[in-house]
């Protein structure tokens, strides 16, 4: 085979959802495999193992982004269904919800007013750009809802999608820590702090360590995403 | 199980036309979770036959084995981070310190006030275990004791 035919089959490849769904399952598969190994240890993360190596074999090939995830929606897609079915575990476990709705509500709102103040503290602190800060302002809730925040009040919505998921890249690699740190042995609690700092991510995070967790998280990631959205022009009211 | 996946994409489906209809700043998907959970808790106590056990299963099986996978869907999009780093080259550090302390501090402060209430309500729960049938003699000696309680807490602190 001349390498003139190599090049057409590539050629053809790339045009292809195939080539891109393969890639992206298979780096999956190998950040899962690395996360066993390193029997669940929090700093080896599967999600970003993965994205590191998708992003490795672009670089090297010189593959526009686009061309990439026009390949890869597919797997993206499925994230809309993916939030409605957290439905089921939240059905399954109303009971403790109803328990705990007082804690519930006071952690909610406590958390979400947390998130945003001390994202701008730290962005007046450190010197960042208002247009940065305003983009990173929405960055603990979920992709979708912080993208339309984020358009509201004047931030970039795509480069807070950026700041989103490295917030719960983040949280889900090095959150454990903290909790540990602060002695938070709850389960519902540590779900619940994982799904309010760091959405969607997080939420798979305690999904796989525990099932009351993950429930917690994904009420976390819910109401945060309300509270949020309420809190925000009050709180731009106060700093404009 | 395509059953299931059918209800769930009905589901999300109905809350992207609620979004769009009612122009809410929230997403569809999220709006689909909200009314799942609040059929499934209409269907779970009323024992109305709206949909039969076997569907139910049907749902329960596509979506736990949709979520199983909850991870790999985030990959597609956190590309894209790599790839869009770039745009904020100038400020990366400042932006990467406030990223990790924020978010840290976030997730500890939420759940460490969690456990908090929690702690708080279980002794509620335990306190209030008492028979229910006390003379009300009883009642009121136990209010003046968590009244002096709380004093005693308050002095404490201070």
């Amino acid at each position: 085979m001349s390498s003139s035919e190599l090049y057409e089959i590539w050629v053809y490849l790339q045009a292809e959802p195939l080539f891109w769904l393969t890639l992206t399952i298979g780096a999956y598969l190998f950040g899962d495999y690395c996360y066993q190994k390193a029997n669940r240890f929090p700093l080896v993360n599967p999600v970003a193992i993965s994205i590191v190596v998708v992003a490795t074999v672009l670089f090297t090939f010189d593959i526009d982004y686009e061309r990439y995830f026009s390949g890869a929606k597919f797997i993206h897609f499925m994230l809309g269904p993916a939030t409605v079915a957290l439905a089921i575990p939240i059905y399954k476990k109303w009971h403790l919800i109803q328990q705990n709705a007082k804690a519930i509500c006071v952690a909610v709102f406590l958390g979400s007013c947390f998130a945003v103040v001390s994202t701008y503290f730290f962005a007046v602190l450190l010197n960042i750009d208002e247009q940065l800060m305003l983009t990173m302002l929405p960055r603990s809730v979920t992709a979708p809802i912080a993208m339309g925040i984020s358009d509201v009040i004047g931030g970039i919505p795509s480069l807070t999608a950026v700041m989103t998921i490295t917030t719960g890249i983040i949280g889900a690699t090095f959150g454990a820590f903290i909790l540990d740190f602060l002695k938070v042995t709850s389960k519902s609690a540590r779900g619940f702090g994982f799904g309010l700092g760091s959405h969607g991510i997080g939420t798979a995070k305690a999904m796989g360590t525990n099932p009351e967790a993950g429930v917690f998280s994904a009420v976390a990631m819910g109401l945060s995403g309300i509270v949020t959205s309420l809190i925000m022009p009050l709180f731009m009211r106060l700093i404009t | 199980m395509l059953k299931g996946i059918f209800f769930i994409f009905l589901f999300q489906l109905v809350g992207e036309v609620v979004q769009k209809l009612l122009q809410l700043t929230f997403p569809g998907p999220v709006i689909g979770l909200i009314l799942l959970v609040i059929f499934l808790l209409i269907t779970g106590n009323t024992r109305s036959k709206l949909i039969s056990k076997s569907f139910e299963q049907d749902v329960v099986n596509a979506a736990q084995s949709i979520l199983s996978y909850l991870s790999l869907l985030f990959v597609p999009i956190g590309v894209g981070v790599v790839i869009h780093v770039s745009l904020i080259e100038d400020q990366l550090l400042q932006v990467l310190a406030l990223l990790f302390v924020g978010t840290l501090s976030t997730i500890g402060i939420t759940a460490w006030v969690m456990q908090k209430v929690q702690g708080r309500a279980e002794r509620k729960m335990q306190a209030g275990d008492l028979p229910a049938n006390k003379s009300i003699n009883e009642k009121i000696n136990e209010q003046i004791e968590g009244q002096n309680n709380k004093r005693k807490g308050g002095a404490d602190e201070q």
